[in-house]
């Protein structure tokens, strides 16, 4: 075994762990971090639950990046979106709106809302399908997934009005 | 506060957006073991010889599990006693042979790779002709018949054909799991991703060869299930426990995606053979149709699913003489299985490709044909079904013609064929088309289901059911139900997870029945409750018992009240108890599978949706320009979860119809075993536009709250996007449209060519 000591920032908390070369990013968050909100449901980049983010905006398949590529940077989870139990705009949103079903799809669908309504705050129905066409839901036919991202940007754009504009 | 008919949101909506809902892939447990397969490389084949010593020597490598670890019965199947756990007659490629279980993924992974299986290759069958070429079977025929249909086929306009509907996998994001491990007592406990945890644990017992009662199974929640875990999430429960037994340690089996698409069963493909009569109206006279579907390599459930689809065959149509036959072919492919509509979605596809045939044949519009040949209430004769069940409540008139207002139908259909007539290359397509699906289990003992309540002195709740999670809210609309007839708000009720040591002998949260069943049983055990709080409260309120009602946390009496707690702890204090079971059983239906008679049945759900397509001649892409939907929920439990089962159920029968495609090779070998080459639909899939009501005033007086059972029947409204698909098609000319199922951008360039080709053929001969 060719082991690699591994040390990556999970939602503030420095992880550190000594891990086969392999390893994928998803199972260190799993494993080693022991947050298993990131689930794994094709383990080929290609559904979307698994995603987290880089370096605070970046969306990224946790399942199609090795572990000692996130080495040094900062990984964010679903678990870090509702600091103190007040949870972020999207959160509520996805449960206002009946945003899921199963639930399987819900973390990584949040993740990537989260760095879609960063990069753009008020995003048209359009901008929404095509940044999350990468999602895969299989239970809710994803017209709730829509309201939920506009009801978290309506939500988002009022609580900070100057910072979205300046 | 009322509970029932409010849009509560999901019961575990917290939990899943904040990532803390467990799976089974989840649950943290010391020492865990996993497990990976040595997988089959031929269809049909006899293993010679299984060497398991090099995959012992991988570090980490704990045991391989083969066929003479099993101590009890060699048997997983559902049904019939045809599904091996573990054989050396290989039945279908990448079939797993033997399990490697190891301290890692890894090390399970790079054990299996060791062991290289010797084969005697035999011949499989592969595709439903080659098995009606064989005579291969799983059981004899099916067979319903009314009037004379053979008769009047020779005598009227009649057209024939054949249609090969696609099968589909599931793609629950979750895929297949299970964790297994010994009590202290030596019992087995399981933590399974079941739709039907009584027979999770039947088949661990018979696998292991104890009584049930010394196994018992929790199902907390599924990552989805739409049938692939009614029956298939057996295997590997079993699976985990042998190992479990063996190893005496806590065993997990997760399938990967790729194992899990290899291994599972999906939708069956069917072929219909039909020949069908009808006068110069369109109206039917009689249809002769042969169903066949691939069943796979063992039975499961597929005599029920042909049967259901032998049921739907009519669709919401009346035809006065029909015989359908139905037929399991027995092919060395997965075994095909319940998949949510369990072979009523083939059935209607078949009868609304031939409705849509026969409208072009007369020269009218399909909707019209569609219209003239619907069940009529108002007949004498004209609404009982071939098997003879009468439908009393013929509900798709209304829904039809509110629909067709709501969407604009005929002002969008001028609008359509105007822009066709400027568009050579573009062109689009509109249809609407209706659903009629029946509720209850065909399998009539299934139609049972139990409760357990249990009312702590301090007046909480907790609710026992079981039916299971995955995701369709089942749990929420059963809170709801308890609420209600408690007279409590919702926070005091707590749904469990469901386990077969609460209530036993469950039948499957399947056949849409999930709350119809398990809502009555816990609305029965509530109403036992309340009536013996009743009684309590009355004494305190020095009233009548049955002049006490329990609303909004109180028991009261005119302007009397008193708080739920405290009439519960009077209750204890008076050595009342506290706790119930609750049952039900839905009454008055029947069937004979012999006599082909009966009604099977407690009652229909109706829907219809219009769709609008259009599509680019030279690619075939296409996409959904808008899609309404009216669909039948009764009085719905909760309109947020229903409309979440109608979008969903659309959606997913959309990618069903156009563009899940399934594809296995000569040898037998499936293809597209991943998400990069079986595509589901995805967020730019779904329509543009998209409207969806629930049909108001709806009581359902056959089911509890007045409701309908929703999971299933909405997948059907997306034989709309497919029937639009051919309106669009048939712009291009010719007298009828071939697409295939599922109609992708290839199959729409095909049928395109078919009809182009048959439109200059019109032209030659004039």
């Amino acid at each position: 075994m060719n082991e690699i000591p591994v040390s990556i920032k999970i939602n503030g908390k420095q992880v550190t762990a000594s891990v086969e070369s392999r390893t994928l990013l998803v199972h260190f968050i799993r494993e080693q971090a022991e947050l298993t909100g990131t689930h794994v449901g094709c383990d080929s980049s290609s559904c979307g639950v698994c995603t987290v983010l880089l370096d605070g905006d970046k969306p990224v398949k946790s399942c199609t990046m090795f572990a000692v590529m996130a080495h040094g940077h900062e990984i964010t989870t679903v678990e870090s979106l509702a600091p103190g139990g007040v949870l972020h705009p999207l959160q509520q949103a996805f449960w206002d709106q009946h945003g899921l079903q199963c639930g399987y799809c819900t973390p990584g669908m949040l993740m990537t809302s989260v760095a879609l309504l960063k990069h753009n705050p008020n995003p048209t129905e359009h901008e929404i399908r095509e940044g999350l066409s990468g999602n895969l839901c299989r239970c809710t036919g994803y017209n709730n997934i829509v309201k939920s991202i506009q009801q978290a940007a309506g939500v988002m754009s009022q609580a900070i009005p100057a910072a979205a504009d300046d | 506060m009322k509970a029932v008919g409010m849009g509560v949101a999901h019961e575990s909506a917290k939990l899943h957006v904040t990532g803390t809902a467990k799976y089974t892939g989840d649950l943290d447990m010391l020492d865990v073991l996993v497990a990976y397969p040595v997988q089959a490389i031929h269809a049909r084949a006899r293993v010679l010889k299984l060497d398991i010593a090099a995959a012992l020597e991988v570090a980490g490598v704990v045991t391989v599990i083969v066929e003479s670890d099993i101590p009890g019965e060699n048997n997983t199947g559902a049904v019939k006693h045809d599904e091996p756990l573990l054989s050396s007659d290989v039945m279908y490629h990448g079939q797993a042979l033997a399990w490697v279980i190891a301290e890692t993924d890894d090390a399970a992974r790079a054990g299996a790779a060791r062991i290289k299986p010797q084969y005697e290759i035999l011949e499989p069958i592969l595709g439903i002709q080659n098995a009606i070429n064989a005579h291969s079977y799983h059981t004899e025929p099916l067979r319903i018949l009314r009037g004379n249909p053979d008769t009047i086929l020779e005598k009227t306009t009649t057209l024939e054909g054949e249609i090969l509907v696609g099968g589909q996998d599931h793609f629950y994001l979750e895929t297949q799991a299970s964790l297994a491990f010994l009590d202290e007592d030596g019992c087995m406990v399981v933590h399974s991703s079941t739709q039907h945890p009584s027979e999770t644990q039947a088949v661990v017992a018979h696998v292991l060869g104890w009584a049930r009662h010394k196994v018992s199974v929790q199902a907390l929640r599924m990552g989805g299930g739409f049938g692939g875990k009614e029956s298939q999430a057996n295997p590997y429960a079993a699976l985990a426990a042998l190992a479990a037994l063996k190893t005496r340690r806590p065993v997990r089996v997760r399938l990967t995606r790729h194992i899990d698409m290899q291994l599972t069963g999906k939708r069956h493909p069917m072929l219909g053979k039909y020949r069908v009569g009808f006068d110069v109206t369109g109206k039917l006279e009689a249809l002769h149709l042969e169903i066949y579907a691939d069943g796979g390599w063992s039975l499961d459930l597929s005599e029920a699913i042909v049967s259901r689809a032998m049921f739907h065959c009519d669709n919401a149509y009346f035809i006065p003489n029909l015989m359908v036959k139905g037929f399991v072919c027995k092919t060395n492919v997965t075994s095909h299985t319940a998949f949510r509509g369990f072979g009523g979605p083939q059935g209607m596809v078949l009868i609304e490709d031939i409705l849509d045939r026969v409208a072009r044949a007369v020269k009218k519009r399909p909707e019209v044909v569609r219209e003239l040949n619907f069940y009529n209430e108002n007949s004498l004769d004209q609404h009982t079904t071939h098997y003879g069940q009468t439908i009393s409540d013929v509900r798709i008139g209304n829904i039809w013609n509110t629909l067709k207002t709501s969407s604009d139908f005929e002002n969008r259909q001028l609008e359509i064929e105007n822009f066709n007539a400027s568009h050579p290359f573009l062109k689009r397509g509109m249809a609407i088309t209706p659903v009629k699906f029946g509720i209850s289990f065909t399998t009539t003992f299934l139609n049972q289901a139990g409760a357990l309540v249990l009312i702590y002195s301090d007046g909480s709740v907790q609710v026992n059911h079981g039916g299971t999670e995955m995701g369709q809210g089942l749990h929420t609309k059963i809170a709801q139900i308890a609420a209600q007839t408690l007279g409590v708000n919702l926070e005091r009720i707590r749904v469990m997870p469901t386990r077969t040591d609460k209530v036993p002998n469950t039948s499957a949260t399947a056949a849409s029945s999930g709350t119809d069943l398990n809502g009555a049983a816990v609305k029965n055990a509530c109403e036992i409750l309340r009536e013996r709080l009743e009684h309590v409260a009355a004494e305190m309120l020095k009233c009548p018992s049955d002049e006490v009602r329990f609303e909004n946390g109180f028991a009261v009496h005119l302007k009397q009240k008193l708080e739920f707690e405290k009439v519960v702890m009077k209750a204890y204090l008076e050595r009342v108890s506290l706790f119930s079971t609750g049952f039900f059983r839905t009454p008055e239906i029947h069937y004979d599978k012999v006599a082909g008679r009966g009604e099977p049945f407690r009652y229909f759900a109706w829907g219809a949706s219009v769709s609008e397509v259009e599509i680019d001649s030279l690619t075939g892409m296409w996409h959904l320009r808008r899609s309404d939907i009216l669909h039948d929920c009764g009085d719905s439990i909760n309109p947020l979860v229903d409309r979440g089962q109608v979008e969903g159920g659309f959606v997913q029968g959309m990618g069903w119809l156009t563009m899940e495609e399934l594809v296995w090779d000569d040898t037998g070998k499936l293809r597209t075993f991943a998400p990069s080459t079986y595509k589901i639909p995805t967020l730019a899939d779904i329509p543009l536009e998209f409207h969806v009501s629930l049909l108001p005033r709806a009581t359902e007086e056959k089911a509890v709250f007045g409701s309908k059972a929703v999971g299933e029947p909405p997948l059907m409204l997306a034989i709309s996007v497919r029937e639009a698909l051919k309106d669009a098609i048939s712009s291009f000319g010719g007298l009828e449209v071939k697409l295939a199922a599922p109609s992708t951008p290839e199959a729409i360039l095909d049928a395109i060519e078919i009809v182009k080709d048959a439109a200059r053929e019109i032209v030659m001969s004039l």
